[in-house]
């Protein structure tokens, strides 16, 4: 009975390996793989676009994974390696594109943003202070030059009323 | 006047930035191979795996390049565009089997047409990576010189064949 189940499991690890593709880890170098997933992070999985192919298992991940793990093996730079998928795929595959003119907008896209927002609100706020300044001196009916004369008019009406 | 044309001018640039990016399909990812030699590969063909096809028995003729797999169903639905596309042009088509298993792709051919002049197997996948390959089906047209032309992602449509394929490879050949 328990030799059945030995099998019975034996077969299932089996089973299973079998549709594992991936190359294995080489686990005796931690530091390689801990590069090979450093790299891997930064390429964008174009099958499933938010994804990089570190975290991905879209069939096409695993190959550019395994890309990158043996041209590592064959002793390529980080850059090199880059290069390699960006002259296959373009640059959409890096999560941090290049600053060139045409990625210009999405690198200093958001910053014009920021400072333009800024400078707009600035602009408004200090107009609708000019207004509010000036709307009070509407309602009150008086603007500066008349100040003297307001202040001293209930004065005159005192001595008005009494003679 | 003012305090109403601003919005209404911002709101209409948004409306239009929105507006074009409807139309597009994030899924195409212009590819970086256009207007470049094609990657060079030597592969195996699908009816005589001991003769193998490479870049260079391609010179001199411009030619289509189909991405397929039996596994792909988009494939099958542009399938009967490349039969007919075959009929209608002298432009050789040749086909490459992406990861895709012998009997399959045999099977596949034999049920649904074989509009190839050869198939390359690329059992691996990592032709496909050269051509930067990343959703099945895909296109190529590269000209005489071996410059990639044009490349389409996803199946190929009746309007693509006729405003696209057709007009090109009427210039490429003429």
């Amino acid at each position: 009975m328990v030799k059945w189940w030995i099998a019975l499991m034996l077969g299932l690890v089996c089973g299973l390996s079998a549709f594992a593709k991936e190359a294995p880890a080489a686990a005796a170098d931690p530091g390689f793989e801990k590069r090979v997933t450093r790299l891997s992070e930064e390429l964008r999985c174009l099958v499933c676009q938010n994804q990089t192919i570190a975290d991905s298992n879209a069939e096409l991940a695993v190959d550019l994974r395994n890309q990158v793990r043996e041209q590592m093996r064959q002793g390529r730079s980080d850059d090199a390696i880059r290069n390699y998928m960006v002259e296959r795929y373009g640059d959409f595959i890096l999560y941090r594109p290049p600053v060139k003119a045409s990625t210009a907008v999405l690198w200093f896209g958001p910053l014009v943003l920021v400072v333009g927002g800024i400078g707009g609100l600035m602009l408004y706020v200090r107009q609708r202070r000019r207004l509010a300044v000036d709307d009070d001196t509407e309602n009150t009916g008086f603007d500066d030059y008349d100040l003297p004369a307001a202040t001293s008019l209930p004065a005159k009406q005192k001595t008005k009323q009494n003679p | 006047m003012k305090r109403t044309l601003i919005p209404a001018l911002i709101f209409a640039v948004i409306v239009v930035f929105l507006g074009v990016g409807l139309t597009l399909n994030p899924r195409e990812v212009p590819s970086p191979l256009i207007g470049k030699p094609a990657p060079a590969f030597q592969l195996a063909t699908l009816d005589a795996p001991e003769k193998s096809l490479g870049l260079r028995d391609m010179a001199g003729q411009a030619w289509v390049l189909n991405v397929f797999a039996s596994w792909c169903a988009p494939c099958r639905e542009e399938h009967p565009l490349l039969v007919d596309l075959a009929k209608k042009s002298t432009t050789p088509i040749f086909g490459l089997n992406y990861k895709d298993k012998q009997v399959d792709a045999e099977r596949w051919l034999k049920q649904f047409g074989n509009p190839y002049r050869a198939v390359l197997v690329d059992r691996d996948g990592r032709a496909g990576i050269d051509y930067g390959v990343y959703g099945v089906p895909e296109t190529f047209v590269i000209d005489k010189a071996g410059t990639v032309r044009y490349k389409k992602i996803g199946p190929l449509t009746p309007e693509v064949i006729e405003k696209k394929i057709l007009p090109l490879l009427k210039e490429l050949n003429g």
